[in-house]
């Protein structure tokens, strides 16, 4: 059976005078991967920050539009952002680590929820390490400074670090972006995994990684969502000639 | 052939040239002018100075004639002077900065502040002074003093209104120092710690402040020195021609008394010393040495303070730098 969990309802997001999001509305399934594809700048971050209120730092950021996780409004004013963030996890596009070692960056957000246990703690550590195939990597070198792994390693400890906190929704911008095939199909299994308990959505500009991993896949260019579906029927019969372009390469 | 190369590759004797020369030169002597002055200076107070430097003089108690005796005082006074200085604009200027930097939107009074804190860093020292003494004493102290009924106990000069004073002198370097390293701790981190699900407070306890540290530090360091070598806040607000006690209270235990600095007293200071030995001597041959040994023992101070501040510096470049690398 598949739910809703998120509903996105005509949201449009603004930054000052450009408009990063033309009233997209759209629902997000329970337990699927949901793939965010389009053209670069066409709102895929945007679409993704939108969804744990990162966009409300932004200087000047607006928007217009309805967005209901479990049907609760998240832009209502008696929601608690810093909650929603840790039940919505964000991995960025940028590799983000802060400049501590690698296991102080991964106990972070463990410990901001209040766990002091040294025990629970490290348990955290290997599960999100071994969940993101990196614990082979880092299990010697925790205490180095996790600005000194590759960039590759890098990005899967982020989403590891994603991880810490257990949310239900993770939000992951390009992930595997700099990733080699033997880790991106680490992370790609990972999803299959975690799918089972989170809802998962994810821009990525590798098109046969959006069909091998994603249920839904949604289509956005300049702002506007062109067309919605299943990932089966998107890659083999797009009803709008603008996706197929798109998706065989025959875009500008 | 093509000459082309052959007739640009060697070097020009045109008057572009002759330029370069000269003013690469001129850039180099300027800047020898520089540090032969600073050597100067140091030399001449360093030649002059270590003469009295000893143990006796480091610690020892003033002589009535100040030319003879130590100025232990005027050391100990400096360091609770500064000591209590810090402990009053260090808070104030962080948490300022703080609000400056990550909670005050662009606005009117953001600007206001801003400027309020750059036209206090231009004040000079004096007007400081004077200020101090119509602010704190005769308007706070004796405030307090009619409100608790204490006659002239808090209405008069002491450590405490000359600490305020100073802090009041450096609150601007402390805040701008660290506005500055606030600043340029990059967006992505609070990002990273915000969408982790810590709070603003979380991101600025656990993220923000850490990274900062070594330059706030550097900021409060710099404050320190420069609040060290001022003497015209402190003149009206305490500080003491000749005095032999040291500023202390006991905190009574019964079985233990713990000194504290009394921020009720009067004080020595080194700065103020060294004004009183080169303006108030009745007999200045004879004080002059002691004049420049008080000053060297200042210099050094300052010297050693200014140097940890430059490694934290160094420091913070190099996180900096490891960050930069990976963005
Ligand atoms: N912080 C910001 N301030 C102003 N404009 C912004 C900001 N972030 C994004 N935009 C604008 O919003 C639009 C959408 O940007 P967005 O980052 O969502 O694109 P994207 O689809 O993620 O692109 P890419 O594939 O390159 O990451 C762009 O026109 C961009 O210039
Ligand atoms: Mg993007």
């Amino acid at each position: 059976m598949k739910e809703v969990k998120i509903k996105i309802k005509n949201l449009s997001v603004y930054f000052n005078y450009i408009q990063a999001l033309n009233d997209v509305s759209l629902e997000i399934f329970e337990n699927k991967v949901t793939c965010l594809i389009g053209p670069s700048g066409c709102g895929k971050t945007s679409l993704l920050r939108s969804l744990n209120r990162m966009n409300d730092m932004i200087y000047g950021f607006r928007m217009n539009g309805e967005i209901l996780i479990d049907d609760i409004d998240i832009y209502n004013k008696e929601i608690d952002v810093v909650n929603l963030r840790r039940l919505v996890g964000m991995v960025f596009q940028q590799s983000n680590l802060f400049p501590k070692s690698i296991y102080d960056n991964l106990i972070f957000a463990p410990k901001i929820l209040g766990i002091k246990d040294k025990n629970e703690l490290e348990e955290i550590t290997e599960r999100v390490c071994m969940q993101t195939s990196i614990w082979n990597e880092v299990k010697d070198r925790l205490n180095e400074s996790a600005l000194n792994l590759s960039a590759g390693q890098q990005q899967r400890l982020c989403i590891a670090r994603a991880l810490t906190v257990n949310p239900d929704i993770l939000l992951m911008d390009e992930p595997s972006s700099s990733l080699d095939p033997v880790s991106t199909s680490k992370i790609e299994e990972l999803l299959f995994d975690l799918k089972r308990n989170y809802t998962i959505l994810i821009v990525t500009h590798n098109m046969q990684q959006a069909a091998r991993i994603s249920d839904y896949t949604a289509y956005l260019y300049l702002g506007q969502l062109v067309e919605y579906d299943k990932t089966t029927k998107i890659f083999t019969n797009p009803a709008n000639k603008q996706t197929e372009d798109f998706l065989t390469g025959r875009f500008g | 052939m093509n000459n082309r190369f052959k007739e640009n590759i060697k070097k020009k004797s045109s008057s572009d040239s002759i330029i370069d020369k000269i003013m690469i030169n001129a850039i180099r002597l300027f800047s020898f002018i520089v540090i032969i002055i600073f050597i100067l200076i140091l030399g001449k107070i360093f030649y002059e100075g270590i003469g009295v430097i000893n143990w006796n003089f480091l610690t020892g108690i003033p002589k009535s004639d100040i030319s003879k005796g130590g100025i232990g005082p005027a050391i100990f006074g400096t360091m609770a002077v500064s000591l209590i200085m810090l402990i009053l604009a260090v808070p104030v200027g962080i948490f300022s900065a703080i609000y400056i930097n990550e909670f005050a939107k662009d606005t009117f009074w953001l600007r206001l502040i801003r400027a309020s804190v750059n036209s206090l860093a231009g004040v000079p020292s004096i007007v400081i002074g004077l200020f101090g003494f119509g602010f704190f004493v005769l308007f706070v102290g004796k405030s307090i003093d009619s409100i608790l009924q204490t006659g002239m106990f808090f209405g008069q000069p002491a450590i405490i209104w000359a600490s305020a004073t100073l802090a009041v002198l450096v609150l601007p370097t402390i805040i701008v120092t660290t506005t500055e390293a606030l600043n340029s701790i990059p967006l992505t981190f609070r990002q990273a710690s915000l969408g982790l699900g810590a709070s603003k407070w979380q991101t600025i306890r656990y993220v923000i402040l850490p990274q900062a540290r070594p330059g706030i530090l550097t900021g409060v360091i710099l404050a320190l020195s420069r609040s060290i070598g001022e003497t015209a806040p402190i003149m009206f607000l305490g500080s003491a021609f000749f005095l032999p006690n040291l500023p202390l209270a006991y905190l009574d235990l019964s079985f233990i008394q713990i000194p504290i600095i009394n921020p009720a007293d009067q004080f020595m200071h080194l700065a103020y010393h060294i004004f009183i030995l080169s303006t108030q001597s009745s007999n200045p041959t004879l004080t002059e040495p002691f004049q420049y040994g008080t000053t060297l023992v200042l210099v050094v101070i300052t010297l050693l303070l200014n140097l940890t501040a430059i490694i934290f510096r160094f420091r913070f470049r190099k996180i900096n730098e490891v960050v930069k690398r990976n963005q």
